[in-house]
């Protein structure tokens, strides 16, 4: 499994409110959601986002509520990976559970810029900067984690049992 | 190698004598939480699981509170969704319009939460019950709709940081202060992925609504979880409560901790945490003089107890709101509105110019009952002072106490109560 596209780069502590504010959470479509992903932050995400671009942030990415809303915004609009130096571990959890992509690598998550071409490779964790042609080593998931995101999610996991 | 208390009762529920940090464990569930923003997500994907029944309709708490009574259609629609849910599959605690209350002032109230529990809730707050001793944590909502359909839920056992507190407050200072001291001091991913353990001689001199409050913010620092110890306040605060037995859990004298801190309580100040992170704390020493303020909020889950509501009655008791200033105050439970009532608190609230609503998350987090404008400040006994959190992403909140939300209300400035001369 492999992901490939263009940066959005973000800095610590993005938080869930930012990714999709509250105010929207009564909304139940989420591609009507996803309208709003990013928006008190950074206005031009959902009007740049392609599908498959990857989001690259520093530590603690996802923290505070425990809304499912905020990967799947990320998810639905089109994003195909989050590279974090850490990520707030309700995130860390949700990302696995619905099958969004993520990985921790501190140096990655330093380096690369907006902007840059990346690539991920899941199985091997390795990351490859294509602006710069720097490569990264990011951590690989446990087996147990690994088994709910080749399930894509841990309803289709819990179903395979 | 000896085991936190978290690690002890993370063992009890997976069926095994011993567990490290790290390990991947699944445990059985005590608990299946979910409010009427994460509930429909969660019955969503529960639709797509093979197993369509809830495992023990008893176990499984839906609160509908934090856009109740609705605040549009869509909210609306969203409390519907659950509350046919709820009649389907006969849920025993459901609390809809009239018995909510603020999901974790009303568990631990209703008896429905007790030591040695584990817990699961689609909100991050949900790690309030350690406070009782409990292992709880928040998830997003599959896990709840895992949870509801198998009872169980995968955890990574996480090492811990011990806080041995010793000493005793002074008057004005309260559990809020003692959190906000310690995510200004280690940092909002200061605990990332791990428990806090709070322990030590100085647990006793904190009331239970100090514990809830402490054990409530413990996501703010990143933490999995808080917990206390359960001392006789706590048992006294079940047997009034509930009918539930519960277990009591003790960490091993040999436990490790990734770090150890003690805090003197005594020595701790009002403390406010500046935009736009809970983590930028400041005592009033460093916070500069005039700072005008729009809005008051004293409530939500974090401070919407009894405590947090007489000492904000005790400051504004015969005082006034400043003219121009909006003070909204929200008791967390029904029968704390009632108690609150019954005390002559809401009648101080409403002489001194502040409004009481119904029990609701509402303007905590940016839904309804009090939004800012752009360029507005609130200081507010919530738990998030994040962008746009209470409204406008160019207005402000400054986290505090229920004593210093009071006493800014009067003024009209960030102020402690020495201010007024108390």
């Amino acid at each position: 499994m492999q992901a490939k596209g263009r940066v959005f780069k973000y800095g610590d502590n993005v938080d869930t409110d930012v990714i999709i504010p509250a105010r929207y959470l009564a909304i139940a479509d989420p591609k009507e959601l996803a309208e709003h992903c990013m928006e008190d932050i950074d206005k031009e995400f959902v009007h740049k986002v392609q599908p498959g671009d990857i989001m690259v942030a520093n530590k603690n990415f996802g923290c505070g509520s425990s809304r499912e809303h905020a990967p799947l915004v990320i998810k639905v609009s089109g994003v195909s990976c989050v590279i974090a130096e850490t990520f707030a571990r309700i995130f860390y959890r949700n990302a696995i559970n619905i099958g969004l992509p993520i990985i921790e690598c501190p140096e990655a998550a330093k380096d690369i810029q907006d902007g840059d071409e990346v690539e991920v490779d899941f199985d091997s964790g390795i990351i490859y900067n294509r602006t710069t042609g720097k490569q990264y080593q990011g951590q690989a998931f446990p087996e147990f984690m690994q088994k709910i995101i080749k399930a894509e999610g841990l309803i289709n996991y819990i179903n395979e049992q | 190698m000896g085991m936190t208390m978290t690690q002890k009762i993370l063992a009890a529920h997976a069926g095994l004598s011993e567990v490290k940090a790290g390990q991947l464990i699944e445990a059985q569930l005590d608990l299946v939480l979910g409010n009427d923003i994460t509930t429909p997500v969660a019955i969503r994907e529960m639709g797509k699981l093979k197993k369509q029944e809830v495992f023990d309709k008893d176990k499984i708490a839906l609160v509908m509170d934090h856009f109740i009574p609705n605040k549009d259609i869509k909210s609306a629609e969203n409390c519907k969704c659950v509350r046919e849910f709820a009649c389907r599959q006969e849920i025993t605690n459901y609390f809809d319009v009239g018995e909510m209350g603020i999901e974790h002032a009303l568990l631990p109230e209703k008896g429905l939460t007790v030591a040695g529990d584990c817990i699961i809730g689609a909100d991050s707050h949900t790690c309030t019950y350690g406070a009782l001793g409990a292992f709880s944590t928040g998830v997003g909502s599959t896990d709840m709709a895992a949870g509801m359909a198998t009872g169980k839920a995968w955890f990574k056992v996480p090492s811990a940081i011990r806080f041995n507190l010793v000493g005793k407050p002074s008057k004005w200072v309260s559990g809020k202060d003692v959190i906000l001291h310690i995510i200004g001091m280690i940092g909002v991913d200061g605990a990332l992925y791990k428990s806090m353990e709070f322990t030590g001689e100085g647990v006793a001199n904190l009331s239970m609504d100090d514990r809830f409050t402490i054990a409530n913010m413990a996501i703010e620092a990143g933490g999995k979880n808080g917990i206390f110890p359960v001392d006789e306040k706590a048992k006294a605060y079940m047997a009034e409560h509930s009918s539930r037995p519960y277990t009591v859990y003790e960490a091993d004298p040999d436990a490790e901790y990734d770090a150890e801190y003690t805090i003197d309580l005594s020595a701790l100040k009002s403390t406010v945490a500046f935009p736009h992170l809970p983590e930028n704390t400041r005592t009033f020493d460093e916070i500069p003089g005039g700072m005008e303020i729009d809005q008051v909020v004293i409530g939500s889950c974090t401070n919407g107890r009894m405590d947090d509501l007489r000492a904000a009655a005790e400051i504004l008791k015969g005082r006034k709101v400043k003219k121009g200033l909006r003070c909204i105050v929200i008791p967390g439970t029904q029968k704390i509105y009632m108690d609150a009532m019954e005390e002559g608190l809401l009648k101080t609230f409403i002489e001194a110019g502040a409004v009481v609503s119904t029990p609701t998350c509402g303007p905590c987090l940016g839904g309804y009952m009090g939004i800012l404008a752009a360029g507005e400040r609130c200081v507010s006994t919530t738990n998030r002072n994040f962008v746009g959190r209470m409204g406008h992403v160019d207005s402000e909140v400054y986290l505090a106490s229920p004593a210093v939300a009071a006493a800014s209300a009067v003024t009209g400035r960030i102020s402690q109560p020495s201010e007024l001369g108390l």
